[in-house]
């Protein structure tokens, strides 16, 4: 049967983030929260794969109660499972602790439901990291497929599937067994409007709660701050930069103002003679 | 003991990325801000490069030129075309041999999917596109670490990293963000190789098509002009008036991300925070306001060149000269002033 997994993060929305200009911290009060918009997409090639080829879809989160609402949103978009992982001592994780309890998630899921694929998005928007699927994948062994842009093909009596990632300089069509592991782009799939079904399940829908104790005992030393290697040692305000001169076209015309932009590079010196055609 | 400052030479098909050079320049300046520790404990320092692939002798030769002590190639059939599970677990083995102190890879498409899955396989700790890399202790008279900087929360906060205990201490860094080394007049780093047991048949992922989109790949990066275009430009009709512009100066078009998320041009023109980080020698910023997120991928250009209506637009905060005017207004007589320049050349 096809069982797709797809990890999905509740994220401030970093459009409407404020710093208090006194402490310099983030000001947390009031940022809404949202679905991680990479991993919208990510669940929504799910659900195009589980209309195709039937089966269901469980989805996973670590993060806060409030995060219950994300789980509802992505049951609404198709989803049949979802999981919320929450505990005071997962907190303060960075990318290693945070794929290690996400990987045993992961691995329990899977040896009570086999999972065909198991989906995240290319990056979180408030880390930008794109840490956490690679660390994922690679801690159950899964092969990888980054910055997905497309799903081919999944062939479960043959077990494998074939997608496509995109590089720079190049589009890859890769060819893995089940289950895999993908990073998603925001191509791989349109977000699907809800069906009614899936709005009125989700409406009476409870997530799965877990905890660092239950059903997985989790090593105390391994999750949260302390499973986390890298710490922040200060933060500071980006630094400003001075400005420079600035012009009025109106006021001094558009002529000579282009011709005092282009005299000032010049004297700069940064690129000899600009105007006079560069190379 | 050594103390080794390892760098990730990334190349595909023989061809290597400067990232990799850019990272050996600060490798070795990282190994001179301990000079005073090593002088007390007698330890020796050495900047290294590793490098993988199939047929890599040239891009290693080329990489001496920079100035590291050493550099470690992986060479075999299986490595010919970049896969995570062949690549990582090649790192993942010399490291674990040599164990090296740091360790850089360059935060590009195929650096961001290796370093995550090589530090998770270590089990250590790796902070992700960093922008300002020193050597410093975290208190009086501690011993000297890596401190990592990187833009966090959508470049709002600047947060220094650090990797106390566990070993090598990972940073991935984006093209462009350190300058390019200088070359060493006298080489003295020399080439070794370095078996690694893994098959074909260990690897998953096979690749079964490649499709190259060069006419798309926009080499923002490295361009020395950059001509960029915010919401202010329209739309796509707007990013040809750039694009003219653009070649008058001998440039490239980059963008803003509302640009891109609608369409008007390719991701791979973006500059930022989810874009690229850019340094050239001049960047013209059209119709851009300059949030943060934009700012932190252009700001260490050396000379910015700002067009905004309005006057308050946080752009011309890093400006060196602001217009403040009509974008299609002035671009069309900074296009007619070149080309004017040049006929008087001519003439
Ligand atoms: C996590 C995160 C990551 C982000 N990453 C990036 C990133 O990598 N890159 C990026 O660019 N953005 C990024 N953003 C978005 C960023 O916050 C801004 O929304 C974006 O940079 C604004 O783009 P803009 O300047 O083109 O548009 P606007 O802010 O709408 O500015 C348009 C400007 O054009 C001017 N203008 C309009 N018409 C004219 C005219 N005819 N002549 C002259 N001026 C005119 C206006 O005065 C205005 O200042 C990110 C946001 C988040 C939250
Ligand atoms: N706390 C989390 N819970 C569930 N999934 C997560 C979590 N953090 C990250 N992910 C997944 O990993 C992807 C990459 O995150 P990041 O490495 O933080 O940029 C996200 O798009 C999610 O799919």
């Amino acid at each position: 049967m096809f069982h797709a997994l797809v990890a999905v993060k509740q994220v401030p929305d970093t459009t409407n983030i404020r710093i208090d200009p006194e402490t310099g911290n983030l000001i947390r009060q009031g940022v809404p929260t949202i679905l991680n918009p990479y991993d919208a997409h990510a669940l929504a090639a799910a659900v195009e794969w589980k209309e195709k080829l039937g089966g269901k879809i469980t989805v996973i989160s670590m993060g806060p109660p409030s995060a219950v609402t994300t789980i509802r949103e992505c049951i609404e978009m198709g989803a049949d499972r979802g999981v919320l992982i929450t505990a005071r001592q997962f907190a303060g994780a960075d990318t290693l602790a945070t794929s290690y309890v996400l990987a045993s998630i992961i691995q329990r899921i899977h040896e009570e439901d086999p999972l065909s694929m198991v989906l995240f998005g290319k990056q979180a928007i408030d880390g930008d990291t794109a840490q956490v699927g690679p660390g994922v994948s690679i801690r159950l062994d899964f092969p990888l497929i980054t910055y997905a842009v497309k799903i081919h093909e999944i062939n479960l009596e043959e077990n494998y599937l074939v997608a496509e990632r995109k590089t720079e300089s190049y589009n890859e069509i890769i060819r893995t067994p089940l289950p895999a592991g993908l990073t998603c782009e925001k191509e791989i799939a349109h977000i699907p409007y809800a069906s009614l079904p899936n709005l009125v399940y989700s409406l009476r829908y409870e997530p799965e709660v877990w905890t660092a104790e239950t059903p997985i005992q989790f090593p105390l030393d391994q999750v949260g701050l302390k499973g986390s290697p890298t710490w922040v040692f200060k933060t500071t305000q980006p630094e400003l930069h001075t400005a420079g001169e600035v012009i009025n076209v109106t006021e001094m015309g558009v002529g000579p103002a282009v011709k005092s932009v282009f005299a000032k590079i010049e004297a700069s010196g940064v690129l000899k003679s600009v105007a006079g055609g560069a190379k | 003991m050594t103390r080794r400052f390892w760098v990730f030479i990334e190349q595909e098909n023989g061809k290597p990325h400067q990232v990799s050079w850019e990272l050996i320049g600060v490798a070795r300046r990282l190994a001179g801000e301990i000079a005073d520790e090593v002088a007390v404990s007698g330890e020796e320092v050495l900047v290294e490069a590793v490098v993988v692939g199939n047929d890599v002798k040239a891009v290693a030769e080329e990489g001496l030129k920079y100035g590291p002590d050493h550099i470690y190639i992986i060479q075999g059939d299986v490595f010919s075309h970049y896969r995570n599970e062949s690549y990582s677990k090649a790192l993942v083995e010399v490291v674990q041999k040599y164990k090296p102190e740091v360790f850089f890879i360059g935060a590009t498409t195929l650096g961001r999917d290796l370093a995550g899955a090589v530090a998770t396989k270590l089990g250590t700790g790796l902070t992700a596109d960093c922008t300002k890399i020193e050597m410093g202790a975290i208190k009086e008279g501690g011993p000297k670490l890596l401190l990592a900087t990187r833009p966090a929360f959508g470049g709002n906060i600047i947060a220094t990293i650090v990797c106390r205990t566990h070993r090598p201490q990972m940073a991935s860094v984006r093209p462009r963000v350190f300058p390019m080394p200088e070359i060493v007049t006298e080489i003295k780093g020399e080439i070794s190789y370095e078996e690694v047991q893994i098959t074909e048949e260990e690897v998953g992922a096979k690749i079964l098509k490649v499709i190259r989109n060069e006419a798309e790949s926009a080499n923002v990066e490295y361009a020395d002009v950059l001509v960029a275009g915010g919401r202010g430009v329209g739309g796509p009709e707007g990013f040809k008036l750039l694009k003219e512009l653009a070649d008058a100066l001998g440039g490239v078009v980059a963008a803003t991300r509302p640009c891109v998320d609608a369409g008007w041009i390719s991701y791979d023109h973006q500059v930022g925070q989810t874009g690229k980080t850019v340094r050239p020698k001049i960047y013209i910023a059209a119709g851009i306001s300059g949030a943060i997120q934009h700012k932190v991928g252009m700001q260490d250009s050396d000379f910015i060149v700002a067009i905004n209506r309005d006057p308050r637009a946080p752009i011309f905060e890093v400006a060196k000269v602001g217009l403040v005017g009509d974008l299609f207004e002035i671009i069309p007589a900074m296009i007619n002033e070149i080309k004017a320049s040049k006929e008087a050349q001519h003439a």
